[in-house]
């Protein structure tokens, strides 16, 4: 639920007179800081929940939208626009789906309109399937008799696993590798594993099929172990 | 969310039942299995292709330490900090709240 009530008015005046301590008291009272509490609380034009609104998504909304442009100013407008967007259509929000699948649409649509505007296009339905890359190096497997298919060379545990993979210097490892990746995987896996989207919301925000989608998050997955395994275990050989 | 309930749905990992089509062989190798990690993660393998996978891993050491990486992969992978919000933007973000409410009050 993070980080709400935030934003509080300038003044206690102000504060008055945009409902906010009424409304601050309804939702403490009723536990409506959820997101349908905050829609309903927006509709109204309370400007506290929509400052939670956006201390809840702008982080996502920025991630997502640098993912399609590369200018960080044009990604700023983009999520600027999106808020504009929210606004603009809250009253027709029918929360058939959830709050966050609908902001992410929206902000989609309007990355798109402005990745065409710089000349980058990112199509989703070409996986590039021409060569696909096995999850790993077939060097790794023996490659004739009987056991054939079977790991020659296995992987490692990795040792005291939550306490490496979480240090600053992993992250680094991460990050690198992910932005390493081809456009859509990169946007599939940030979306599943970094802001931690469903798999419905994903493949729905994106517009791809359930298996599109698995194939993509499994190539991007699949990448940042390899680049995680080579970086675990020069670590362990050089302690 | 801490990492630990990140930890617990990873480890749990089936929350998107979709069958795939596909059926495997009766036999797993270790470099089929690679491939069909994700889609056991993803709850998405047939009841049968599953039992394969599992009994794959109960006798196969590499390939339990395998899935034991890709499961830390999105502890890492999800550790990759949020940018925090920068205060001018929130602070535009809010002037455009006003123009539309004030719009919207007329």
């Amino acid at each position: 639920m993070g980080s709400w009530p935030v934003g509080l008015p300038d003044s206690t005046e102000e504060a008055r007179s945009r409902g906010w301590c009424r409304w601050t008291k309804a939702a403490a009272e009723s536990g409506r800081t959820d997101d349908a509490g905050l829609v309903e609380a927006l509709r109204q034009g309370d400007e506290a929940a929509y400052r939670a609104l956006v201390d809840r998504y702008t982080a996502t909304l920025l991630r997502l939208a640098s993912m399609y442009v590369s200018n960080p100013e044009v990604a700023a407008d983009v999520v600027q626009e999106t808020w504009i967007g929210v606004l603009q259509g809250i009253d027709r929000f029918e929360e058939r789906s959830s709050l966050k699948t609908w902001i992410c649409r929206i902000l989609i649509n309007k990355a798109k309109t402005a990745a065409q505007r710089e000349g980058r296009t990112i199509s989703f339905a070409d996986l590039g399937d021409d060569e696909p890359a096995p999850a790993v190096d077939p060097e790794r497997f023996h490659d004739q008799g009987p056991n054939r298919g079977q790991w020659s060379m296995p992987p490692q545990e990795w040792d005291r696993p939550e306490e490496r993979l979480l240090s600053k210097e992993t992250r680094a490892v991460v990050e690198r590798a992910i932005a390493g990746l081809p456009t859509n995987q990169r946007i599939t896996i940030t979306m599943r594993d970094i802001e931690d989207l469903s798999p419905a919301h994903t493949r729905s925000v994106l517009g791809i099929s359930e298996g599109n989608q698995r194939v993509l998050l499994h190539r991007a997955r699949t990448h940042v172990r390899a680049a995680l395994e080579a970086y675990l275990s020069d670590v362990t050989e050089t302690p | 969310m801490t990492w630990k309930d990140r930890w617990g749905r990873i480890a749990r990992g089936r929350h998107d039942p979709v069958a795939r089509t596909e059926p495997v062989s009766a036999e797993l190798t270790c470099q089929e299995l690679v491939e069909l990690v994700t889609d056991y993660l993803e709850g998405a393998l047939s009841a049968d292709d599953q039992h394969r996978f599992e009994a794959h891993l109960d006798g196969c050491g590499g390939c339990r330490a395998y899935l034991e990486q890709i499961r830390g992969t999105i502890l890492a992978v999800g550790g990759v900090a949020r940018a925090d919000l920068d205060p001018a933007m929130r602070e535009r973000l809010v002037a455009s709240f006003r123009d539309w409410r004030s719009r919207r009050d007329v």
